[in-house]
């Protein structure tokens, strides 16, 4: 999230596409009415009427998978009408950048972007770059008319996605089309602020990342960024899953979104100058530029003294990926089902459930020689051995499952979707013999280190030079107890040495030996300090001798009446509430709109940092610099991006710069209606491979279990998949609560009255949803909340199941079984998130 | 709705889900004695499942949980909550919560209960074993060169990896931040590449 | 002390049912196993262990493919309480201060007559053939708390204060007419309804039955005179509403 759940409150237009939080954050709801009381509108679009479609004013209905046609047009309309926030978009965008004149798009190249290569599926992007100055920095055209500026590329790009052509796409009426474009392109005035809010709605599609780009690109367009009440909101799906990416458990990143370092990464000094990005431009901030002192101090956190200049900081002991090599999800199932791990930990997750083509999951974790399950309950992972189709008796894998202590049994903090980071007291011991899962690997730690220490083995020293100094020890020198206290300022950093500002005359002391950091703008490239994970940084400090819990406050004031709360809990980056704020304000620092303001600058208050006149007011800005406008030291407001500015045009992307309508790998259509020749996003992994002239399953194509269907008599009908409110992910911590279970105990199809009076379904009825991969059965809701779309001239039927439930539990089987059985092995191009949210069924009655 | 009263009280009158919660208190009997939670102890917490934040207070007394309920000075939720926070109360009062550590051997029909210490143990062993036998120090990938002309060229060249590609990891997005923190450290440390959790799914 | 209600507005409900699960985590009720019945909305009726459930409707709407209504169903709290008035156990069914309609299980003879007696059919027994509904959480209420499903709303679809301001509140933001203003002497669960009750499953004109009333006014006494509550509970029921039927039949 760009801002918080609260904030809410502040937008004039709450746009919920790829989301549903009635259901599955009910409490936002709470903040999105508040905003109707003052007279916001709240537009739902979703292929299905949802229990926030409910509360909307505005509902349009959408094919899934075509959310780029439905964005695509509102651009277009944006453009054509002169909606956009011309100041905002010339000073604090890349609409003004010139760009390569080679670059050509998909309108131009029968559906791809310059640099294409058919053979390895992959973009050479040089033509997606800039045209630099002298200085080497990017040319820019401030009228906005260069023909080469990203603006007028833009504006060709969709002038393509016409109402007419989008409305054949997406199965949109035209009127709700434009009914919903109007009323967001509304907020593209200065004192008009709109918010998008999604989640796994956009992010699980084959061009899930280009959905989302597409709404920063209308963001920008309206100058909503930054703003109160706008930004773009990833409502995230778990209690902690911002701060366990955050700190690293994903195969691409260390914590703090530092890479994981590649096989030619051979030092840190490369690892540093790869990662490390550039500008020539002096008023771009460019943060990571400072990756350096965050990559050594992590190195400095996990090996402590151990780490030193003189071994590269421990640099060697981090394992290293080959070159190109992904470990994400689906690859990693793919590995297993083709037996090339012997060992497996599932660990606070139900992969047979909640992956992908589900089936396939299952079948691999049978290849395995051992597995180790914790989780609060047994789940559908632990017990596959059991499950349907399965014969315990010829599968080897030994499975041992650990009962871990729930969230009110242990001590810890927690990251919500705005990236408040709120401690949690333990309430009670944990239930029986289970343990909180940081005892569980503290015994993990201290015995395989154990059995190094006394046998050997290969390539010891990263476990023996590990730090863990969590707490005392006991005779055989593991820790008895684990301090969770002692992780948390680990992670938050120590000055190893006294630290000084040597930019200051004389130098001045701005960290004690000791002493844990203030923030990570004192964190240091030297090994002089260490921090796990520097986004973090401030979360757990000192001021003077006192040690300070932040993420534990419980202050509620308000100065600035937007509900940011500063005192309560903490939120990383150094407490910033709203991203991107910098933005929020004209060139001169004055909010853009007086009402809601963000931050302001307040040219004649001292600023207690450097004792001169000038300083911001709210919200902690993105950077202390002063406003752009000031000729010496002002900065662009993007801060995170090298060239300071937001991205219209994003050339760091597999799939092209500018989001591209492409079809799910499953879809009810012959061709792409934008671009014949590409089918499906032309660069996505490929598991099952692809045949011309539209991107059909080549004969033998894969593995028979990544089999996947298009245009197919035999699974005629669009699904896609979701949750509801009464349970949570897979159903583990809720299909165990009879509460909920009493209230959805089973698993349900929607169809609408249309397809079930062609099928003969009643409502109740007991139905079989299949796909070229697995079946499952479900109850029928036979219901107006899905209507048939009309697309490309024809009638499109689109069916939705929840995947909450499984066959573990309840034990009799009658909630039955996910809906993940039925979902192709497929990802987004950038992420490989995969692609639950679009694919080919049949329903009928069983 | 398709079902008669008959037959609703027929499924209502079976089988009652779990006694967990044993007692049906007579209204006019806590009107009379005041708040059950009166002198519970009040810890706060958290809601482990959506990433809204919200608060809950927890109501123990003598080491159990008597009373979950929304915290009303929690800025977010302001002492609401959902349905699934609201059941907070069945996720520390459950008899169906595994509470032993269990193990599954090889061909086995049913799960046999383990003693902690024996399983971490048999689990560093094989962490150890798979580790040893599949440690790569170096390996072969892939990278563009640049040759005496100017051009660049793909070459394969070994390097240095120190990773282990026998063993893979996934979760999760339900550990507290400090947990998530020591795990990847820890998986890190044995050579682990393979690491994904909720985040990609 | 001024009159307690709850004001329901089902434009704000967004269904996520917090009340629902709140009702039976503070009043300690256990789940029964449901089936799915082809819609959302479970259990299929109020039991002696669901004091307040949500209804899930779905209606043709002029802007949108559908309108899709959550209207919170429980006990209505009447001030002149059919179950009340009919109830033949001393103390078993009695007004709190707050103008609840509590009970007395252990006062409770199980004659049912409550049942019959309730405009809105929400009286159930529990296994031990006891009364059992909502109460409006006498005991939160009592302590000056919200009842839980009030506490727990989000959006505030159930709001819990004096009768009298909700009222108002209601009228000013737009209700011209708030459901249980008037009938019944006033209930004590109020409904901003933005369209007929009758969309949102209520009656028009809710009334206790013509033969409580009369039975109320003639028999009750006569049956405290003469009889021992259970045997004039049976007389009653008995010559009220003819022989006892199976109550399952509705």
């Amino acid at each position: 999230m760009t801002n918080h759940w609260i904030d809410f409150k502040n937008a004039d237009i709450i746009l919920v596409m790829g989301a549903n939080p009635a259901e599955n954050h009910p409490i936002s709801m709470k903040w999105i009415m508040k905003a109707r009381e003052r007279g916001a509108k709240l537009i739902v679009v979703d292929p299905r009427f949802t229990r926030t479609a409910a509360k909307a004013d505005i509902y349009a209905p959408m094919r899934s998978g075509t959310d780029i046609a439905f964005l695509g047009g509102m651009i277009n309309y944006i453009l054509k009408n002169n909606l956009y926030f011309k100041d905002y978009v010339v000073n604090y965008t890349n609409a003004a950048f010139l760009v390569n004149p080679d670059f050509k798009g998909p309108g131009d190249l029968n559906g791809v972007f310059s640099g294409y290569d058919e053979k390895t599926r992959k973009y050479d992007k040089k033509t997606w770059s800039y045209q630099m100055d002298e200085k080497g920095i990017p040319k820019k055209d401030p009228t906005l008319k260069d023909p080469h500026c990203v603006f007028q590329l833009l504006k060709k790009h969709y002038s393509r996605y016409t109402i007419d052509k989008v409305s054949a796409i997406t199965g949109t009426p035209k009127e709700k089309l434009v009914e919903v474009y109007k009323a967001y392109a509304s907020t593209g005035k200065p004192n008009r602020a709109g918010t998008e809010l999604y989640a796994m709605g956009w992010t699980q599609h084959t061009i899930g990342t280009q959905n989302i780009r597409a709404m920063s690109i209308i963001q920008l367009l309206l100058g909503n960024m930054g703003m109160a009440g706008g930004g773009i909101n990833a409502l995230r799906g778990e209690s902690n899953v911002q701060g366990s990416t955050d700190h690293g458990l994903l195969f691409h990143i260390l914590p703090g979104y530092n890479p994981v370092p590649s096989a030619s990464i051979v030092d840190l000094k490369t690892y540093i100058e790869k990662f490390t990005p550039k500008t020539k431009d002096p008023k771009s901030v460019n943060w990571w530029g400072n990756r350096g002192k965050y990559i050594t101090s992590y190195l400095k956190a996990i090996y402590g003294n151990k780490a030193t200049k003189e071994n590269d900081f421990g640099y060697a002991w981090l394992p290293k990926l080959d070159e190109g090599m992904n470990a994400s999800w689906l690859v990693l199932f793919d590995q297993m089902f083709k037996g090339k791990f012997e060992g497996f930990f599932a660990w606070g997750q139900n992969p047979a459930c909640s992956s992908a083509n589900a089936g396939k999951i299952r079948k691999a974790l049978s290849r395995l020689k051992w597995m180790v399950n914790v989780n609060l309950f047994d789940n559908e992972t632990g017990s596959f051995w059991k499950g349907p189709d399965m014969n315990p008796k010829e599968i080897q894998t030994e499975v041992f499952q650990l009962p871990c202590a729930s969230s009110v049994e242990k001590g810890g903090s927690i990251t919500n979707s705005g990236r408040l980071a709120q401690w949690r007291e333990k309430a009670i011991e944990p239930i029986g013999e289970s343990k909180p899962d940081s005892e569980i690997m503290n015994e993990l730690y201290f015995r395989v280190k154990k059995l190094y220490r006394k046998q050997g083995g290969k390539f010891p020293a990263p476990i023996l030079n590990l730090t863990w100094d969590y707490g005392e020890k006991g005779a055989d020198g593991k820790i008895k107890k684990v301090d969770i206290h002692r992780v948390a300022k680990e992670i938050n950093g120590y000055y190893l040495e006294d630290i000084f500002d040597r930019s200051a005359t004389p130098p001045k002391q701005i960290g004690k030996k000791g002493s844990l950091c203030t923030n990570f703008v004192t964190l240091q490239a030297d090994g002089t300090t260490s921090c796990g994970n520097w986004i973090y940084s401030g979360s757990y400090t000192q001021k003077d001798e006192k040690v300070i819990n932040m993420m534990a406050r419980r202050k509620k004031t308000d100065p600035t009446g937007l509900g940011l709360f500063p005192e309560w809990a903490w939120c990383w980056p150094v407490n910033r509430r709203i991203l991107y704020n910098r933005a929020s304000v004209d060139l001169h620092g004055r909010p853009w709109d007086p009402k809601r303001a963000v931050i302001k600058w307040n040219p004649i208050k001292l600023n207690p940092l450097t004792n001169k006149p000038g300083t911001w007011e709210g919200d902690v800005p993105d950077g202390p610099a002063p406003p752009m406008a000031d000729e010496k030291a002002g900065k662009y407001p993007f801060i995170m991006r090298p060239d300071g500015m937001g991205a219209i045009f994003g050339p760091g992307l597999a799939d092209g710069p500018l989001p591209e309508h492409y079809e799910p790998l499953e879809c009810p259509l012959q061709e792409n209606p934008m671009s014949r020749k590409h089918r499906i996003n032309p660069t996505v992994k490929l598991f099952y491979g692809i045949t011309g002239p539209h991107d059909m399953p080549a004969k033998g194509g894969g593995l028979p279990e990544d089999i996947f269907i298009n245009n197919d008599s035999r699974y005629p009908h669009v699904a896609t998949t979701y949750r509801v409110t009464e349970h949570w992910q897979t159903g583990v911590l809720t299909r165990h609560l009879p509460w909920q279970m009493e209230m959805m105990p089973q698993q349900f199809v929607e169809i609408s009255e249309e397809l079930a009076k062609e099928k003969g379904i009643k409502s109740g009825d007991k139905v079989i949803v299949s796909s070229v991969r697995g079946k499952v059965w479900a109850i029928a809701w036979v219901t107006d909340r899905f209507k048939p779309f009309k697309v490309m001239g024809t009638t499109v039927h689109q069916i939705g199941l929840p995947w909450c439930f499984g066959w573990q539990y309840p034990e009799d089987g009658s909630s039955g079984d996910s809906s993940n059985l039925l979902s192709p092995t497929v990802g987004d191009a950038n992420t490989m998130i995969p692609e639950t949210k679009a694919f080919m069924v049949n329903v009928e009655k069983a | 709705m398709g079902v008669s009263r008959r037959d609703f009280l027929k499924i209502s009158g079976g089988s009652l889900l779990i006694g967990s919660l044993g007692i049906n208190l007579n209204p006019v009997k806590a009107y009379a004695q005041g708040l059950r939670i009166k002198n519970a102890k009040e810890t706060q917490t958290i809601c482990p499942y959506c990433s809204v934040g919200c608060g809950i207070i927890v109501y123990t007394s003598e080491g159990k949980v008597i009373n979950t309920e929304g915290d009303p000075d929690h800025p977010i939720n302001e002492g609401t909550l959902c349905s699934k926070g609201q059941s907070l109360y069945q996720i520390v009062n459950n008899p169906t919560r595994l509470t032993k550590p269990r193990y599954r051997a090889p061909g086995a029909t049913e799960w046999k209960e383990v003693e902690w210490d024996w399983a971490l143990d048999e689990i560093a062993k094989r962490i150890k074993a798979t580790r040893d036998r599949t440690f790569k120090i170096t390996s072969k990938s892939k990278v563009k060169e640049k040759q005496p002309d100017g051009t660049e060229k793909d070459v394969e060249k070994e390097f240095v990896v120190n990773r282990t590609d026998g063993i893979a990891h996934v979760g999760s997005a339900a550990l507290d931040n400090e947990e998530c923190y020591m795990l990847q450290k820890l998986l890190r440390s044995w050579g682990l590449v393979y690491i994904e959790h909720q985040a990609r799914i | 002390m001024a009159k307690k209600a709850l004001l329901i507005s089902p434009e704000l409900c967004i269904g996520c049912r917090g009340c629902q699960t709140a009702c039976k985590a503070w009043n300690q009720l256990p789940a029964i196993k449901t089936a799915n019945r082809g819609s959302a909305e479970n259990p299929p009726d109020l039991t002696p262990n669901l004091y307040n459930r949500i209804r899930y409707v779905e209606m043709p709407s002029e802007s949108n493919q559908v309108r899709w209504l959550f209207v919170s169903q429980r006990c209505m709290h009447c001030d002149d309480a059919g179950c009340i008035k009919i109830c033949p156990a001393p103390g078993a069914l009695f007004k709190t201060k707050e103008g609840a309609t509590a009970y007395d299980k252990d006062k409770c003879i199980g004659c049912k007559l409550c049942v019959a007696a309730c405009p809105f059919d929400v009286p159930r027994y529990d296994e031990k053939d006891k009364i059992s509904k909502c109460h409006l959480c006498s005991d939160r209420i009592a302590e000056g708390l919200a009842p839980a499903c009030a506490k727990t709303c989000p959006t505030g679809a159930i709001r819990y204060g004096d009768r009298d301001s909700l009222i108002q509140m209601a009228k000013k933001t737009g209700y011209a007419k708030v459901y249980g203003e008037t009938d019944l002497n006033g209930l004590g669960t109020l409904y901003a309804f933005k369209d007929s009750p009758k969309i949102y499953g209520m009656d028009e004109h809710p009334a206790i039955p013509e033969t409580v009333v009369f039975w109320h006014k003639v028999l009750k006494p006569l049956a405290y005179l003469g009889l021992g509550g259970a045997v004039a509970a049976s007389l009653l029921h008995y010559v009220a509403f003819g022989p006892k039927k199976d109550e399952e039949v509705k």
